[in-house]
């Protein structure tokens, strides 16, 4: 749009045309005060904050709601604008407690802010403030009515924002309140509830401390806590959140977590999970000490050193006895990328197996061959707030990828995106999309033959056939589309459809699973058949070159265990997994299989583990990670729990312990150039090309083998697309990476390989099930419907 | 039921038929009826500008209280529009001293139905709303039929009169909100939502009901339309003064002999319209002071009312002509009450949207209601009048500055009074006993 | 095509509502005068008018309910057979508009908000109600009385009672 010119105190600023005063003035570094303006939200002009004067306008005007125009002279600070401020404050704290001290939201309270700056602090009326009850409206949201300045930003963020409209205005004049969906009188406590989805972006966009969050009201101070960026480890888009942290006498406990800078790949959206859910970190069963099968069938806590010990000598003993294919490794998405690319290189070098696998959440793997060459093509997370026209086909983004799915509505509501939906089930989107096309029942596949051309298979795809065709030709008719994909869609259905949207011109793509990591897992090469970067095993390739790891292709997750069925599994290695809950794995099947297994909680798999190491979560550690979408970035270390180690750290002791050669699986120290070529690689006399590399990138070396920049700087060296920007990922910011792999002739038929976690918007797969949090809410849902059940039945 | 009342001054156009049962359509019929948009259909492909240069030379000017210009109301909606155009009839007639559409629809409401088609045929609309206050269920019930006998005569619906124009009206009640005559916020009502003010601009004649543009009009207005348009435009000027045509109806109401809904000429003495037309000050008592147009208007005392009643004389004045409603207040009245009053009805009818008329009448109310029960101090005074000051000019929409006018007249008119009340000396006959502001609703 | 099977209205309501919805350009413009008329018919908007309102219009309960809240006529909870609502503002209140109410309060020996033991009555204060020049007025439920005195509010109240009142609905 044409750039319009005006003058804000004197300055001159120049703004795209349409934009608001308010923003406009924000971008040339001039802050308005504003209490009911919220960027993307509906304007309001409530609060009568941002007044300012407008040369030839008789009154003051809301910056909020001024579009610019050339020319225009404005004046945001004069003493008759603040004297408007003033009293507006006066007037909101005539009936606002002033108890600023034991407030939650003191030191973040934009009231609190402005009050001191506009000195409007002593109330001069004699009247006493209406008091009322704090009001628990659910496990996370609490309400204080009388701190609310009625701004009514939650009530759009529910409704706009999170399309849940769970909060309103009722009464009117000063009576006027917010109040949640669930009125006092029908619910059986004879209190108000809010029956939402929890996300906790109302509290989020209070500027007061009016509504609250179960989880850290009252605990601290936002002033005696750290404030730690990092990722959210709960679904597939990689929030950034920013966790509050204290000190304890065992570590560091993290006590809240916000989007507070919104500066992340997620903007201004954060889910229930991300915010809330950190509190397994703080569980009481966590385990903290290593735990050693002994004889008498019992798990005992012992030493690391013994632990680490007996887990060395026995994987050495079987590897050397029983041969490295003997032994299976399995892998989790919660992993960073460095110990997802150690873990298999460890596996694969120091193991001498490909046996290799992680819980699929999607099929990655299909996915990348099927875009094979088109790096081009893959879509990042931003793509959704801005692509013009988005096709869905399968999952449900709104309970599986909140943030995807706020940013497809933002992008609806704010720049009218186009988007089709096909799907099997209602999925929630479908009341933002232009069209919705109910799919029968495992249509998918059908969908994309059809879509591809295959005429024959409409009747397999949808009943609508009429509806499907529009649907086609609608879909076709977009250029830019952007094509997100549900985990229902594997293999050959997958290609296919990927296929169909190559046709379309600027057509981007991308594949949606569940954790923070899943993508990162199977890009990392946590894969029996493929080295990171889906470089099949086998195939020549720098990576093939450097790895001594054994030609033959791994077993995966099933034949690992099938084999372990048999007894031919001598050794079973997990690292942050549960399979035995996640595949269903008969507990028997194990006996004679010596396992060890990372985690954090005696889990189904921990519990049948003959050594359980004690590990810590990712929010305790440092790294990368690589959302559904192949946005890499970093995650920081923010609680700290005494006794559990790093996973990272777990292999390279545990490695270390079987007496590998550390400097060839962890590239670190100054004394490789040296020896160029001596202690790396297999081939004598050949260059250390890590450390050539290093210098070449003006890089110096790791000095531990604890430093999972060294695995990153090997990552960067040696992963196909994973050409990572340094600077972009030390300064917090995601950046994009498309996996460039090699294109397959077979696309693999396992289906059953991949399983969808089927999460739901208060559970996060095993590590859900320690967070009291998310636990309280699933409570809280099965209470509400079976009130609800209750009432119906009552008044029928 | 109201008691129609006469007084020779009065020159009578919108009140024409009052009391002759014109709300029966062959009545009104036979009184002229439907003749004006008729004689509007009549003039073809001119009809739009034909009606529209009309009220721009009658001088008419919005009957609802800010006297806005009708004919360039009208002329601002844009000719060709993607969204439909409607026109919008404000009966919700609730600013306390306010009472003359009541009449309008008791007597004659086919001449709001008539003005609403005459508005329409203007602006290229093809539905009209009237819009009653809920109070008014009896009045809802004998425009509905109104409307129904239009439409039985085929004078509403399709091809109204031979035109090959369509044109239909709902009726449509409120439920109770002070707030809701507010237009945007009357739009807001009719589409079954909070009635909260909108944002302008964009102003109703290019975005209001529905998104489309939208003529709204006061019912007075909107029923004096087939009147102009018959008598011509100059003719109904010339009855008012320059830049106020016409007439407009006045309720007289409080300490008068004769109360009652006066039509008068534009620009008409008040102390005329008091001591003459509505008979003088009631028992023989002395005047204190006028509310002129309805309760938002500042005050005007004993010895201020040689004033012409039009919307540029009242506002040289320091007031407003406001509604028309014409409140008169005799010697025995206390005005520190009369303001608490005045105040508690802005507080009790506040949407609530925005801070300062939220809390500032909230505030006025409570400091006024201790004043008056003896509780208040001197600082009071100032601290009203300093939440009044910064009210005005402040607010979303115009309720604030309605709350704050009249309050800031009265203390600043008045402000001894106050002051002695105060410190004991209290001037006036209570009206209101403590007890009963115990139990209020507002 | 009323999609609500279980009607908990009238069947004359429940038709009318039926058509009230199709007439606007927007179905929720039927909003504001549903919920009047519901509650002309069950003496106040129940929770459940409120959940069938919703439906008819195809919103949640908590829209209807914040739309509800804002306008004074409507209630949640049942009034008197008859609800007298007294004007005491300013045209009401110079012309003895506050006698009628303490009158009022006297005869029927409920105070504001309040119903009559045999729920016959309940009275309210109330604004202006567009009578200021016949002066002091009050409704019971939608009829007007004006130009009161206390003798005259005796006179309609027992018209009332006695059935005989007009009650315009
Ligand atoms: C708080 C408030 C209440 C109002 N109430 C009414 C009303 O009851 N009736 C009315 O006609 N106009 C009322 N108005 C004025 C309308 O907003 C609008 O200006 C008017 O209906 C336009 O019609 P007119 O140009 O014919 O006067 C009110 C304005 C405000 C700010
Ligand atoms: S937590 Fe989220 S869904 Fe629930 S009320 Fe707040 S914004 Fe709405
Ligand atoms: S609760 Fe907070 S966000 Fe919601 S209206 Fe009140 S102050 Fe604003
Ligand atoms: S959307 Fe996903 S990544 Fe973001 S906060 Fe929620 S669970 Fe975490
Ligand atoms: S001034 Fe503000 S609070 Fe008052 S009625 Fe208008 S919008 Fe509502
Ligand atoms: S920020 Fe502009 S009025 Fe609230
Ligand atoms: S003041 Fe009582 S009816 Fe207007």
């Amino acid at each position: 749009m044409a750039d319009v010119t005006l003058i804000v105190d004197g300055k001159q600023i120049t703004a795209p045309a349409g934009t608001l005063l308010i923003e406009a003035c924000k971008s040339a570094g001039i802050e308005i005060p504003a209490f009911c303006y919220y960027p993307g939200l509906s304007l309001q002009a409530a609060c009568r904050m941002c007044v300012v004067r407008i040369e030839k306008q008789p009154k003051l005007a809301t910056a909020c709601t001024t579009t610019i125009a050339e020319g225009m002279v404005v004046q945001t600070e004069t003493p008759e604008i603040a004297q408007a401020r003033k009293a507006t404050l006066q007037l909101l704290l005539g009936n606002h407690p002033l108890d600023c001290p034991v407030c939650d939201a003191g030191g973040e309270c934009e009231l609190q802010d402005m009050t001191f700056k506009y000195g409007a602090a002593e109330s001069f009326y004699a009247e006493p403030k209406n008091h009322r009850e704090e009001q628990k409206w659910s496990p996370v949201v609490y309400f204080d009515r009388p701190r609310c300045i009625l701004c009514y930003r939650c009530v759009r963020m529910c409704g706009e924002g999170m399309d849940v409209f769970a909060l309103g205005i009722q009464n009117r004049g000063s009576s006027a309140v917010i109040a949640p969906n669930v009125p006092a009188q029908l619910s059986p406590d004879d209190l108000a509830h809010v029956d939402c989805e929890q996300c906790g972006m109302c509290i989020d966009a209070c500027p007061v401390g009016a509504l609250t969050s179960g989880t850290y009201r009252y605990k601290t101070r936002p002033w005696e806590m750290n404030h730690v960026a990092t990722v959210c480890t709960h679904c597939g888009d990689g929030c950034k959140t920013t966790l509050g942290v204290r000190s304890t006498s065992d570590g560091s406990e993290i006590v809240r977590g916000d989007n507070r800078d919104k500066s992340g790949i997620n903007n201004d959206f954060l889910c229930n999970k991300g915010r809330y859910a950190f509190d397994f970190a703080n569980h009481e069963d966590r385990i903290t000490q290593p735990l050693v099968r002994q004889a008498n069938g019992e798990l005992k806590p012992v030493s690391w050193e013994i632990a680490l010990d007996h887990v060395g000598k026995k994987l050495r003993e079987l590897r050397d006895t029983r041969g490295g294919k003997s032994i299976g490794v399995i892998g989790g998405n919660r992993l960073t990328n460095e110990e997802a690319y150690l873990l298999q290189k460890f596996a694969r070098t120091v193991l001498h197996t490909n046996n290799i696998d992680h819980h699929r959440t999607a099929d990655y793997v299909a996915f990348a061959q099927s875009l094979a060459g088109h790096g081009e093509r893959t879509a990042s997370l931003h793509d959704t707030l801005k692509a013009p026209a988005v096709l869905i086909v399968g999952g449900d983004p709104t309970v599986q990828s909140p943030a995807t799915a706020w940013n497809l509505r933002t992008n609806v509501r704010l720049n009218r995106a186009k988007l089709y939906i096909a799907n099997a089930a209602e999925i929630k989107l479908r009341r933002q999309a232009k069209a919705f096309l109910q799919l029968a029942p495992f249509g998918y596949n059908a969908l994309a033959a059809y879509l591809a051309g295959d005429e024959a298979a409409a009747l397999s795809a949808t009943s609508d056939t009429a509806a499907l065709s529009s649907f086609r030709d609608a879909v076709k008719a977009e250029e830019n589309l952007l094509i997100l994909i549900g985990s229902e869609l594997r293999g050959a259905e997958l290609k296919k459809l990927i296929d169909f949207g190559l046709t379309i011109p600027g057509a981007k793509f991308a594949l949606l699973s569940d954790y923070v990591n899943s993508r990162g897992a199977a890009d990392m090469g946590l894969l029996p058949d493929m080295l990171p970067g889906y470089t099949p095993v086998g195939a020549t390739s720098p990576m093939a070159t450097e790895y001594a790891g054994p030609n033959a292709l791994g077993l995966d997750m099933l034949e690992m265990f099938d084999s372990a069925d048999r007894g031919n599994l001598s050794a079973l290695y997990v690292v942050g997994a549960n399979p035995v809950a996640r595949y269903s794995i008969d507990p028997a099947t194990l006996k004679n299989t010596f396992v060890v297994v990372q985690e954090m909680f005696l889990t189904e798999t921990a519990a049948l583990a003959d050594v359980v190491l004690p590990a810590a979560n990712l929010y305790e550690k440092a790294g990368s990670v690589t959302n559904s979408y192949g946005d890499l970035q970093q995650v920081s270390k923010a609680g700290d729990r005494a006794g559990v180690r790093t996973d990272f750290e777990m292999i390279v002791r545990v490695a270390d312990k079987i007496g590998a050669n550390m400097q060839s699986l962890v590239p670190f120290g100054k004394g490789l150039r040296a020896d160029m070529g001596q202690t790396r690689g297999v081939q004598s006399g050949e260059a250390d090309r890590h450390a050539v590399w290093l210098t070449a990138n003006n890089m110096e070396p790791r000095l531990s083998p604890f430093d999972s920049f060294a695995i990153l700087d090997e990552i960067q060296r040696l992963v196909p697309g994973y050409n990572i920007l340094r600077l972009q990922l030390l300064s917090g910011n995601d950046q994009h990476l498309s996996p460039a792999a090699t294109p397959l002739v077979q696309i693999s038929n396992r289906r059953d390989l991949v399983v969808p976690a089927n999460d739901t918007l208060f559970t996060s797969g095993t590590l859900g099930r320690y967070s009291t949090m998310l636990c309280d809410l699933q409570q809280n849902e099965i209470l509400r419907a079976s009130n609800l059940t209750q009432i119906q039945t009552a008044a029928d | 039921m109201p008691t129609l009342v006469s007084h020779p001054d009065e020159v009578k156009i919108v009140s024409r038929r009052f009391g002759q049962g014109a709300a029966d359509i062959e009545k009104y019929i036979e009184l002229d009826g439907y003749k004006a948009v008729q004689l509007a259909i009549s003039q073809g492909a001119e009809m739009s500008n034909w009606i529209i240069n009309t009220m721009k030379a009658s001088g008419l000017r919005g009957r609802g209280g800010a006297g806005f210009p009708t004919g360039m109301k009208w002329s601002f909606v844009p000719k060709v529009s993607e969204k439909p155009k409607y026109v919008l009839v404000n009966g919700d007639e609730s600013e306390p001293g306010t009472c003359k559409d009541h009449v309008i629809f008791l007597h004659d409401p086919h001449s709001v139905i008539e003005g609403t088609m005459i508005a329409g045929l203007a602006i290229g609309s093809k539905l009209g709303f009237i819009y009653l206050r809920g109070e008014y269920r009896y009045l809802l019930k004998q425009v509905e039929k109104a409307v129904a006998d239009a439409y039985a005569k085929g004078f509403l619906g399709k091809n109204i009169f031979g035109s090959g124009i369509d044109f239909d009206i709902i009726t449509q009640t409120g439920a109770g909100a002070y707030e809701v005559g507010e237009e945007s916020a009357l739009m807001e009502s009719l589409e079954g939502k909070r009635g909260v003010p909108r944002i302008k601009p964009p102003f109703p004649a290019v975005v209001g009901l529905y998104g489309g543009p939208t003529v709204i009009n006061n019912a007075e207005t909107i029923a004096n339309a087939p009147h102009i348009l018959l008598m011509g435009g100059e003719a109904y000027a010339k009855l008012g003064t320059e830049r106020n045509g016409g007439t407009r109806l006045f309720g007289i109401s409080g300490h008068v002999e004769r109360p009652g809904v006066y039509e008068l000429p534009m620009g008409y003495s008040l102390r005329k319209a008091i001591y003459e037309v509505a008979g003088g000050i009631k028992d023989g008592k002395k005047l204190k002071a006028v509310v002129p147009g309805g309760s938002s208007c500042p005050v005007l005392t004993a010895d201020e009312i040689d004033v012409g009643l039009d919307f540029d004389q009242m506002g040289k004045a320091g007031t407003m002509l406001g509604s028309g409603g014409i409140v008169v207040l005799d010697e025995t009245v206390s005005i520190v009450e009369f303001a608490m009053r005045v105040i508690s009805f802005y507080q009790h009818e506040s949407c609530g949207w925005c801070i300062p008329c939220r809390e500032g009448t909230d505030w006025i109310k409570k400091t006024l209601t201790r004043v008056y029960n003896g509780g208040g101090s001197k600082k009071d005074v100032d601290n009203v009048q300093y939440l009044a000051e910064n009210m005005m000019g402040r607010t979303f929409c115009p309720l604030g500055d309605a709350a704050a006018m009249p309050t800031l007249g009265f203390v600043k008119k008045f402000r001894k009074e106050f002051e002695d009340y105060i410190e004991g000396h209290k001037a006036g006959t209570p009206l209101i006993t403590v007890e009963q502001l115990v139990g209020a609703g507002h | 095509m009323s999609t609500v099977t279980n009607t908990i209205f009238s069947p004359e309501l429940a038709a009318r509502f039926d058509h009230l919805v199709t007439i606007y350009p927007v179905k929720r413009s039927a909003l504001v005068p549903m919920l009047l008329y519901a509650q002309d018919e069950i003496g106040y908007v129940s929770d459940a008018a409120v959940s069938e309102i919703a439906v008819r219009i195809g919103i949640n309960d908590l829209e209807v309910r914040n739309v509800l809240s804002y306008y004074s006529m409507l209630r949640t909870k049942p009034a008197g057979k008859y609800n007298v609502q007294v004007c005491t503002n300013i045209s009401c209140m110079l012309r003895g508009g506050y006698g009628i109410l303490d009158h009022c309060k006297k005869t029927l020996g409920i105070g504001h908000k309040e119903t009559t033991a045999d729920g016959t009555f309940s009275l309210e204060e109330v604004e202006c109600i567009g009578a200021c020049c016949w002066a002091p007025a009050m409704q019971v439920n939608y009829d007007f009385h004006d130009g009161l005195t206390p003798e005259k509010v005796d006179v309609v109240l027992q018209q009332y009672r006695d059935g005989q009142g007009k009650d315009v609905k």
